[in-house]
């Protein structure tokens, strides 16, 4: 280990929390209100504004996009398969089926029932996910997200179908188009709770690079599959339901940010967390400054922007020449 | 064996008129004459559709090799909805919102269609792996629909009911406005592929097969391609994406039938995607209650065919 190793590693780190930074600044001081950097410290108005809208809507943001990539990188070290995500391989319209529940048998239910009952059923659609996924031949990497993608499909029209018949589709609607235009002070805290799973998946860090050798390795070096399992699809199904409830459906981030940080700084747990947190916060917040800036006054929402940037770079992963032969 | 997709052919067809009749009788009440024209339009556009979808889905299997593979599973519905924001985004500020719509319909189909061979002509040439190309497909679409919906908000932030960026197909609020000129569309189309019916018998037994049969390979798929992507147009601007359907009406007719010759394979899929969309339609109009929903129960039974042909053929 030379000098330079060991330093270069904190540069990156340095000059990615300096980009993020930038990035949280841009975001409260950009939207309709009118807000300048020398308001914010002397203006009561101003200093109301940020605290009540653009505080928390960068800080959802910021849980949101960590959130959903670490159930990306966990969901594809469970799967063991490299293109396959939370918000499009079924675990979030599951999320969306058991919030259509609540609301159908409990309509007054808080914030905190709806998240529980849909993390209850995203665990079922995702247990029910990998065991299909398991079964498929480990020499097709591609028909593992295929099949998501198609099951995530026909998991969102049995809610629609559902939807329409009880007439909750306009509720569906906004639950499966993620945005943050609505996210105030008091309406976001419960999203915390994505940075407490967070710190979880870091103390299971090394139990999970261990994982991603496959099932027989990992039980010879001692790990318990199953119960790293167990906890694996409970970070999955928690983060994707509170996000769903929340703030709504927000596609790609947790397939785009893991597949692009591992191919720069490799596959080691430790060294991966924090990075894919730090890119996939930022990542839903540029979209997300995108977004309000794009058709000012007017917003597009963040699942759109993500839609487009994320389907992209997706199919740029798909149909790149593999680097290593 | 002929007598056998005779009698197919024959139970199919009756079944279909069976079900237009229903469709057209059912529940009647008020003006008769009223009724009846709203009904007959509505009838012949599903048909149109049913049979539009049916057609493209089979011709494009052929042209493929391959029975998972369905014009909408690869985009090409979004392709068209996407062909329709960005013409309406490039040129509406000179009137192209109020053009008439057949002129419009026009002009997104011929986009469409330029579109289509851009994008695909170069897939069928490199010779991708086929469980890549469906899911480059898959998010091709998810892709364009994004890209329709953005646009769609940049065109007029105040309309937030973007009818065209529904991912689910309507076979209650068609746009009737486009039925003639959509209709003699598929008529020409049909007419085409039904000349070509024994060109694509050859085209499918491969490339290589095909091409020491004496067929200009590339010019024929070039065509074909082509005939798909404004059979799309067709269907797509009448009812919007359609997901799975034609898979599912596709592998039925296959397993009826029991062949994969165009000459009988067509008819077959055709008349089962008219008893599918029009008994269905009328099934869920008289007896639940909420005619909307089709596109969606299309989707969930397709989806569920899809995944089990999927899982069939990653078995074998």
């Amino acid at each position: 280990m030379t000098t330079v190793e060991r330093t270069a590693p904190r540069l990156a780190g340095a000059a990615a929390l300096l980009v993020l930074a930038g990035l949280c600044a841009i975001s409260i001081f950009v939207g309709v209100g009118d807000v300048s950097p020398r308001e914010a410290f002397s203006d009561p108005e101003a200093l109301y504004l940020i605290a009540a809208s653009r505080l928390p809507r960068t800080l959802a943001a910021i849980l949101t996009g960590a959130g959903l990539a670490i159930a990306g990188l966990v969901m594809q070290t469970l799967a063991r398969n490299r293109f396959v995500e939370p918000a499009t391989a079924g675990t979030g319209q599951s999320a969306a089926l058991g919030i259509l529940i609540v609301t159908l048998l409990l309509p007054s239910a808080s914030i905190a029932t709806k998240t529980l009952v849909a993390s209850l059923t995203a665990l079922a659609g995702t247990s029910l996910f990998l065991a299909i996924a398991h079964r498929l031949p480990p020499t097709q990497p591609f028909l593992v997200p295929l099949f998501g993608l198609v099951y995530g499909g026909v998991v969102g029209a049995a809610v629609t179908f559902v939807a329409w018949h009880t007439d909750l589709l306009q509720f569906i609607e906004i639950w499966t188009h993620g945005e943050f235009s609505g996210v105030l002070r008091g309406r976001y805290e419960l999203l915390w709770v994505s940075a407490a799973v967070l710190a979880v998946t870091w103390v299971f860090a090394d139990r999970l690079t261990l994982m991603s050798l496959g099932r027989d390795v990992s039980v010879g070096l001692g790990l318990d599959y199953a119960r790293m399992m167990q906890i694996g699809l409970a970070i999955i199904s928690v983060v994707t339901a509170l996000t769903v409830v929340i703030v709504g459906l927000v596609p790609f981030v947790g397939l785009v940010v893991p597949n692009m940080v591992s191919r720069l700084i490799g596959d080691n747990m430790r060294m991966l967390i924090p990075w894919v947190a730090g890119s996939g916060a930022a990542l839903v917040l540029a979209c997300d400054i995108i977004g309000r800036l794009l058709h000012f006054p007017y917003e597009i929402p963040v699942g759109t922007v993500l839609g487009v940037v994320g389907a992209a770079s997706f199919l740029w992963l798909l149909l790149r020449r593999p680097s290593h032969a | 064996m002929r007598d056998r997709s005779t009698i197919v052919l024959a139970a199919l067809g009756l079944i279909a008129l069976a079900c237009m009749c229903a469709f057209m009788t059912l529940g009647l009440r008020g003006n008769l004459w009223f009724s009846l024209e709203l009904r007959s339009l509505r009838l012949l556009a599903l048909v149109v559709v049913a049979v539009s979808i049916a057609v493209s889905t089979v011709v494009f299997q052929t042209v493929t090799a391959n029975r998972i593979l369905t014009p909408s599973i690869m985009g090409l519905d979004a392709l068209y909805i996407f062909s329709q924001s960005l013409l309406v985004f490039t040129i509406g500020g000179f009137g192209f919102a109020s053009l008439d719509p057949r002129i419009k319909f026009a002009g997104e189909a011929v986009v469409m269609v330029a579109l289509a061979a851009l994008l695909f002509l170069p897939l069928l040439k490199a010779r991708v792996d086929l469980i890549l190309m469906l899911l480059a497909g898959v998010t091709v679409g998810v892709l364009f629909r994004s890209l329709s919906s953005l646009l769609a908000r940049l065109i007029d932030p105040n309309d937030f009911v973007v009818l065209q960026g529904a991912s689910y197909a309507n076979f209650s609020k068609i746009h009737g406005e486009l039925l003639v000129a959509a209709g003699v569309l598929m008529l020409i189309g049909i007419a085409i592929v039904w000349r070509m019916r024994h060109t694509l018998d050859v085209l499918a037994l491969g490339r290589d097969a095909a091409t020491g049969l004496g067929l200009e390979w590339p010019r024929v798929v070039a065509a074909t391609i082509m005939l798909v992507a404004a059979l799309v147009a067709v269907s797509t601007a009448l009812v919007g994406p359609v997901a799975f359907f034609g898979l599912l009406v596709v592998a039925l007719g296959e397993r009826l039938i029991d062949t994969r010759r165009h000459a009988l394979l067509l008819p077959a899929a055709a008349l089962v995607a008219i008893i599918v969309l029009v008994g269905g339609q009328t099934i869920l109009q008289h007896v639940l209650g909420g005619a909307s929903t089709l596109g969606v129960v299309i989707e969930f039974v397709g989806g569920l065919v899809f995944l089990a042909m999927l899982l069939h053929g990653a078995r074998r």
